[in-house]
């Protein structure tokens, strides 16, 4: 079995097979957020979604939203530098956890 | 939202029956008539300097084909019969390039038409790229004929730009915007108006035309001091040259299915077909610059060719549908003059 085809993001709705109430009330919610303009662009929310997608590193996501930033007019310098944001976000994650280890060192009498 | 693309079973039919224009116009209710003949778009050489991914019409600095003195006078006497066609649009190729390009123009202009264009910038310096013959005085030409120039500059970037038109093609743009700067095009209050177009640089749809123009405006005056009047956001037709890049990199279906999806009858409504016939080299009749390349005549019941032009005719005529008129009807929709919703 093939993991993670390209096709399969068209057979999303798919899942709705069972609790079907359930993934039309997701599909309700998803599509309020990120299909209209609202206090954020159509383009800010584009980016927003492809950072978290590659920061989750969805596949089936980093297709979609890197289609849907050409076609709200970004460029991929903008795209590249929104997912510098999503890295820089992660390292700097990883890294404020160093306090805890620090925490942790003094407890022991290392520090 | 999560764009859902359509996969066809392995057993699909063909795409002329996939991809069925009238059948999607028909069930939506819809009729196409045309409603005037506003405009005649006549496309007088396949000659360019320039050989785009994108282009429609296949253009090159090898092909040859030119429309003659006769036809091309022959068109002038269309214009000049028929007050109701009141704009000419000139374009090819780079149409700079025929030898009867300064007299269509001036003729025109003396007949009161407005005259536009489609000017690819870059002509003015690459000049013949048969004879060598220069084109330098082409800002100044347009400017003294008032001439609307129309000219496509895919991004405000020169990486997109370059990438579908050629290495270079950016910065010699900009140069050439600045000549036409320098005449007075763009400047509220001189008349002079020059229009860009921006087509995707890819298999995918262009941005709202609105945002795109804000951004075109805002980069070329902050980076480069060039100014513009309006941005035209232009769908990339799935025929010739773009097609085969469709075809190569396996998008094809998909990008069909995106025009489909986003089918507009609002858009459907404003077709430039319904308000144009386009003029070949050879002086057969089309409804539309597209259906040109695609050879795709007018014959039913009425003029073929702009020697047998009647007006009266052609606003009778059934105009020609096919798979790649999905293009137009996307969206915003598509013509040569942008948004058609």
């Amino acid at each position: 079995m093939q993991y993670y085809e390209s096709k399969d993001l068209g057979r999303f709705a798919e899942v709705g097979k069972f609790q079907g109430r359930l993934m039309d009330q997701f599909f309700s919610y998803y599509n309020a957020v990120t299909s209209a303009e609202g206090a954020l662009s159509k383009r800010e929310k584009a980016l927003i979604a492809l950072a978290i997608a590659h920061f989750q590193q969805c596949p089936y996501c980093i297709d979609a939203y890197t289609t849907q930033c050409l076609e709200t007019g970004s460029n991929p310098d903008q795209m590249t530098e929104a997912i510098h944001v999503a890295a820089a976000m992660a390292a700097g994650m990883t890294l404020v956890h160093g306090v805890q280890m620090h925490n942790v060192l003094k407890q022991q009498g290392a520090l | 939202m999560l764009d859902l693309p359509i996969h066809q079973p392995a057993s699909a039919p063909p795409c002329s029956q996939r991809y069925d224009f009238p059948t999607v116009i028909e069930r939506h209710r819809m009729r196409l008539p045309p409603v005037s003949v506003e405009t005649l778009q006549v496309n007088i050489t396949k000659l360019c300097n320039q050989a785009c991914h994108h282009c429609h019409v296949d253009a090159s600095p090898k092909r040859t084909e030119q429309m003659d003195h006769r036809t091309i006078d022959r068109c002038l006497e269309v214009l000049a019969a028929n007050p109701a066609v009141k704009n000419l649009d000139i374009t090819g190729g780079a149409p700079e390039l025929n030898p009867h390009f300064d007299h269509l123009v001036t003729s025109a202009c003396k007949l009161g038409k407005h005259v536009m264009v489609r000017h690819n910038l870059t002509v003015t310096f690459d000049g013949n790229p048969q004879t060598g013959e220069s084109k330098r005085y082409l800002p100044e030409f347009f400017a003294r004929n008032q001439v609307e120039v129309i000219s496509s500059l895919p991004y405000y970037q020169e990486f997109f730009t370059d990438k579908q038109r050629g290495k270079g093609v950016f910065q010699k743009s900009l140069e050439s915007m600045r000549l036409l700067n320098r005449q007075g095009y763009g400047e509220e209050g001189t008349g002079l108006v020059i229009n860009l177009v921006y087509n995707p640089v890819g298999a995918f749809l262009p941005a709202s035309q609105k945002s795109l123009e804000q951004d075109f405006k805002r980069e070329l005056v902050s980076r480069h001091g060039l100014v513009f009047n309006q941005l035209y956001a232009i769908t990339n037709m799935p025929i010739h040259r773009f097609k085969d890049f469709l075809e190569r990199s396996g998008n094809y279906d998909d990008y069909m299915t995106r025009l489909i999806n986003a089918f507009n009858p609002q858009a459907a409504l404003g077709v430039m077909c319904r308000s144009l016939v386009s003029v070949g080299y050879d002086g057969r009749l089309y409804d539309c610059d597209f259906n040109q390349m695609l050879e795709m005549q007018i014959t039913n019941g009425t003029a073929r060719t702009i020697f047998d032009f009647n007006l009266k005719e052609l606003l009778s005529r059934e105009i020609l549908f096919a798979s790649h008129c999905f293009g137009c009807t996307a969206g915003a929709g598509s013509g040569c003059g942008g948004n058609t919703a």
